[in-house]
C-alpha cells in the first residue's frame, strides 16, 4: 500500500476517472494553467488537454450552470470550487438545477456530476473563508455529500462520486490536502453512504466526518492510553448517512458524542442525534452530547479561533461526561 | 457519600408501604445489610436493608406513615457530611401522617362522594371537607403538598420504574437512562431500591451491575429465576385464530375472558384412602386439598397447554409446576406457591402446605413463597360450599375451585348408591385455552382422584 497526501490521492482519482471516461471533465477557476489553486489538477492539463481540464473565469454561478447543462447532455462534468465559501455563489444551480433536475424532468435528465472543492476553517481565515457547509447541502433532497476525512477515503469516494448518477457535492479539506495515509494500490472505490469504524472500543462511540475524523482518531489513541477505548465512527458520506453503523456501535457502547466542524444549530450533529434517539433509545445510558464550532463567526484572531474550533480536549472532556467520568 | 434509604418495593405489586417500627435511632452507627425498620406491604411485613455504611443521619418518616415506593425516609451518611440538600429535597415526603390508624377507612374521604382516587387515599384524614374538589376530579391540586402530582393518577409502570408519589418538589422524580430501566426491567430489579450515582441521582447502567453483583435491590427473586430458567417452558407464538379469538373474546367479557367447566368426581375411594392412611399413623395423614393439589400437579404435567401463561403476545407453556393454592387471612387472601408440587409426594405437599398456610396468616411469606406460580388451586370445601367459581390469576391461564366433599346418592351400574362425591370448576382464561382442552385436563384429574392410589406410588 502506497503513502499518499489527501492531494496526490485526489489527483490519482481525478488521473483514473479521466482515463477510465473520455465523457468525464474537470473544470474551474485556474485548474488548468495554474494546475488548481490547491495544486489538485496537477499535471493534468499536460495529460488530457484543454478541452477536458478548462480554466474559467471567476464566475461561480456561470460555470457551475454550465456544468449543469454539460451533465444534461451526457457529460460527466467535475466542477471545482476554489473554496465551499465561493460556491455560495453558485448554490442556484447546485441547489435548484442539479439537485432537482431528474426530479423535474420526471427522469428525462440524470445529472452525473460532481461539485468539489475545500471545505471548513483553515488557520487564520477570518469569518467569512472559514465555513463547514455540509449541513446546508446535505439538506438538499437530491444531492448527494461526500466528506472524505483520510487520503484513502478521499481517493475512494471521489472515483465513486465521479461514477454517480446524481449531483454529488464533495467537501474537502484545505488543511487536509498536506495529511498523508495509505491507499490501497490498484482499483480503489468507497462506497457512498458508508461509514467507517477507524477504531474500535466498547466505552463510548464518537460519530464524526470529514476534517473531525482525525481529531477523533487521536482522541482514541490518547484515551486509550487511559484504559477508555472508543469507537470512531467515521460517516465518510453525510448524505446519506450510515444509520445502521451508528445504532450497532451505540448499541454496543450505550454512550454518544457527535463531533462536527460546523456549527451547533441545524448542524450534522443534530441529524445524528436524532438517528440515535430513534434507533437507540432503550440502549442510551446518558445524553448524547456534542462537540462542534461555538456559536459564532470564525474569529480572526488565534487565540480565539482556537478556543471557537471544536478540539481534542473539547471532545474528551465530551466523552468523559458521558461515562459519568467528570 | 450519603446513602438514601427509601421505599422499596418490596413485593411485586408494591406501591407503597406502611412504615410499622423504625430498629434504628438517629445517630446509630449503620452497617449495610443492618435491619432499619419494618415494612408492611400488601402482602406480608418485611425488613427494610441499609444499603450503606455510616450513621442514620435522619429519620424523615415516623412509625405508621404509608409511603409510595420510592419515598426517601431516611440518610445515612458520614457524621459530619452535608445532607440538606438531599433532606430539603425530600420535604413533603416528612410531613407527618395524619393519626397513627390513618388508613383509608377511617378517612373522612371514605364518606365523602368523591371516588376514591389513590390520591386520596394515603392517608389524608386531616384534609378539611370544604377542600375536596367536586365529585369525579382529584382532589389532589387543592392541596399544597400533594402526595401525588395532580391529575389523574399514574397507570402502573411495572417495575416501579417511575415514582410519581415521591414527592411534588421538582427534581425529586427518580431519574433514570433508559438503558438502565431497561436493564433493570430484563434482570428483575426494582429501580426504586436502586442508589443512582449519575448527575442527579439519576440511575445509570452501573448502578443496575452494582445492585446485581451486591445483590442490593429486591434482586430478581428466586421465583422468577425458576420462571425463567432455560428450557423450563415452551413459548408458542400466537397463530391468526389464537390472536383473533384472544381479542373478540377480549372485547366481549372483559380483560380476561373467562369461562368456566363444572365436573364431580367420586372421592370414595379418596376418602377411604385418607382413613386408611390416617390408621397407620398420625404421620400419614393427608388432607383431601393435598390429594386435589396433587392430583392437579400430576395433570398439569400432562397438559402443558393448561399449565401456562397468557403473556399478551405469546402463551408460554411450563414444563415445571409450581401450583398455587389459594389461603384464606384475616383481611384477605395470599396464594402461596408449591414449587415442582408434581414432583413433590403426598406427604411432602401435606407437610409443605400446612408449613406455608401457618405463615401465610402470620404473614410472614415472603416475595419468593407467594410468586412464580404456574397454575392456581383454590378450595373453600372446608367452608361448606360444595361447588364456586374462583377468579383466575393473571397471567395464569387457569384457576380450579374445588367444593365440598358431600355423600351424594348416585347410580352405579345401574344401583342407586351413596357415594362420597366432590364438584370442581375451573376457570379458563379463553385466550389461552379452549373448552375441549380445560375439559381434558379435568378428565385426567379425574382419573388420579378417582384412582388414588396412582398419587402415592
Amino acid at each position: 500500500m502506497a503513502v499518499l497526501t489527501y492531494r496526490d490521492a485526489l489527483t490519482q482519482a481525478l488521473r483514473e476517472e479521466l482515463q477510465r471516461d473520455d465523457s468525464v471533465f474537470l473544470m474551474g477557476e485556474e485548474v488548468a494553467q495554474y494546475n488548481g489553486a490547491y495544486k489538485v489538477s496537477k499535471g493534468l492539463l499536460d495529460e488530457f488537454g484543454p478541452m477536458r481540464i478548462v480554466d474559467t473565469p471567476i464566475t461561480e454561478l456561470g460555470f457551475a450552470g454550465v456544468g449543469v447543462g454539460a451533465a444534461m447532455v451526457g457529460l460527466r462534468p467535475i466542477v471545482e470550487f476554489m473554496t465551499w465559501n465561493f460556491a455560495l455563489l453558485a448554490l442556484d444551480e447546485v441547489v435548484n438545477a442539479a439537485a432537482k433536475m431528474l426530479y423535474m424532468s420526471g427522469g428525462q435528465y440524470k445529472m452525473p456530476m460532481v461539485f468539489r472543492g475545500p471545505n471548513g476553517a483553515a488557520l487564520q481565515l477570518s469569518a467569512q473563508h472559514s465555513q463547514a457547509w455540509e449541513s446546508w447541502l446535505a439538506h438538499i433532497p437530491g444531492l448527494k455529500v461526500c466528506t472524505p476525512g483520510t487520503p484513502a477515503d478521499a481517493k475512494g469516494l471521489l472515483k465513486s462520486a465521479i461514477r454517480d448518477d446524481n449531483p454529488v457535492v464533495f467537501l474537502e479539506g484545505e488543511m487536509l490536502y498536506n495529511t498523508k495515509g495509505e491507499v490501497p494500490d490498484g482499483e480503489h472505490i468507497v462506497p457512498l453512504g458508508v461509514a467507517e469504524l477507524k477504531r474500535t472500543g466498547d466505552h463510548c462511540s464518537v460519530i464524526t466526518h470529514g476534517k473531525m475524523a482525525l481529531v477523533a482518531m487521536r482522541v482514541a489513541d490518547d484515551l486509550a492510553k487511559e484504559g477508555i477505548n472508543i469507537d470512531v465512527v467515521d460517516l465518510r458520506t453525510v448524505r446519506p448517512i450510515d444509520v445502521e453503523a451508528i445504532s450497532r456501535s451505540v448499541q454496543k457502547t450505550n454512550r454518544a458524542v457527535v463531533l462536527e466542524e460546523g456549527w451547533e444549530i441545524c448542524g450534522m450533529g443534530s441529524q445524528v442525534v436524532d438517528f440515535i434517539q430513534r434507533e437507540c433509545f432503550d440502549d442510551l445510558d446518558a445524553p448524547v452530547l456534542r462537540v462542534h464550532q461555538e456559536d459564532v463567526p470564525m474569529p480572526y484572531a488565534k487565540n480565539l479561533e482556537r478556543a471557537a474550533k471544536p478540539d481534542a480536549g473539547k471532545t474528551i472532556a465530551a466523552i468523559k461526561k458521558v461515562m459519568y467520568l467528570d | 457519600m450519603a446513602t438514601k434509604v427509601v421505599m422499596e418495593a418490596l413485593s411485586p405489586t408494591m406501591e407503597e408501604g406502611r412504615l410499622v417500627k423504625w430498629n434504628k435511632n438517629e445517630g446509630d452507627q449503620i452497617k449495610s445489610g443492618d435491619v432499619l425498620a419494618e415494612v408492611e406491604t400488601d402482602k406480608a411485613v418485611m425488613e427494610l436493608v441499609a444499603r450503606g455504611d455510616g450513621v442514620l443521619r435522619k429519620r424523615l418518616a415516623n412509625e405508621g406513615d404509608a409511603s409510595p415506593v420510592g419515598t426517601l425516609l431516611a440518610v445515612i451518611a458520614n457524621a459530619d457530611e452535608n445532607i440538606d440538600s438531599i433532606v430539603g429535597s425530600a420535604a413533603p415526603a416528612s410531613t407527618p401522617a395524619p393519626a397513627p390508624a390513618a388508613t383509608p377507612a377511617a378517612t373522612p374521604a371514605a364518606t365523602s362522594a368523591t371516588p376514591q382516587t389513590p390520591a386520596q387515599s394515603q392517608g389524608e384524614a386531616s384534609t378539611p371537607p370544604q377542600q375536596k374538589a367536586p365529585a369525579g376530579q382529584s382532589a389532589a391540586p387543592a392541596r399544597p403538598a400533594p402526595p401525588r402530582p395532580p391529575g389523574p393518577p399514574p397507570a402502573p409502570r411495572g417495575n416501579g420504574a417511575s415514582h410519581p408519589g415521591a414527592s411534588s418538589a421538582p427534581g425529586a422524580r427518580q431519574r433514570s437512562s433508559p438503558l438502565a430501566r431497561r436493564l433493570a426491567n430484563e434482570r428483575g430489579i426494582q429501580l426504586g431500591a436502586v442508589q443512582g450515582t449519575g448527575p442527579g441521582g439519576r440511575i445509570v447502567k452501573r448502578d443496575i451491575e452494582n445492585a446485581k453483583a451486591t445483590g442490593g435491590g429486591a434482586g430478581r427473586s428466586a421465583a422468577a429465576e425458576r420462571l425463567a430458567s432455560e428450557g423450563d417452558f415452551k413459548d408458542v407464538p400466537l397463530t391468526q385464530i389464537r390472536k383473533t379469538i384472544a381479542r373478540r373474546l377480549t372485547e366481549s367479557n372483559g380483560p380476561v375472558p373467562t369461562f368456566f367447566l363444572t365436573a364431580e368426581y367420586d372421592a370414595t375411594r379418596g376418602a377411604e384412602l385418607r382413613t386408611q392412611l390416617l390408621e397407620m399413623g398420625e404421620q400419614y395423614k393427608v388432607s383431601f386439598n393435598d390429594i386435589v393439589i396433587k392430583a392437579v400437579a400430576l395433570a398439569l404435567a400432562e397438559h402443558p397447554e393448561v399449565n401456562a401463561h397468557w403473556l399478551g403476545d405469546k402463551i408460554r407453556h411450563f414444563n415445571r409446576i409450581h401450583v398455587a393454592m389459594a389461603v384464606a387471612v384475616e383481611d384477605g387472601l395470599i396464594t402461596p406457591v408449591l414449587f415442582d408440587a408434581d414432583r413433590m409426594t403426598m406427604w411432602e405437599i401435606s407437610a409443605k402446605a400446612r408449613e406455608l398456610a401457618k405463615k401465610a396468616r402470620e404473614r410472614k411469606l415472603t416475595p419468593d413463597e407467594y410468586t412464580g406460580a404456574t397454575f392456581t388451586v383454590s378450595n373453600l370445601g372446608m367452608f361448606g360450599i360444595d361447588q364456586f367459581t374462583a377468579i383466575i390469576n393473571p397471567p395464569e391461564a387457569g384457576i380450579l375451585a374445588i367444593g365440598g366433599v358431600e355423600e351424594k346418592p348416585v347410580v352405579v351400574d345401574g344401583q342407586l348408591e351413596v357415594r362420597q362425591r366432590m364438584r370442581v370448576t375451573m376457570s379458563c382464561d379463553h385466550r389461552a385455552v379452549d373448552g375441549a382442552t380445560g375439559a381434558k385436563f379435568l378428565q385426567t384429574v379425574k382419573r388420579y382422584i378417582e384412582n388414588p392410589l396412582s398419587l402415592i406410588i
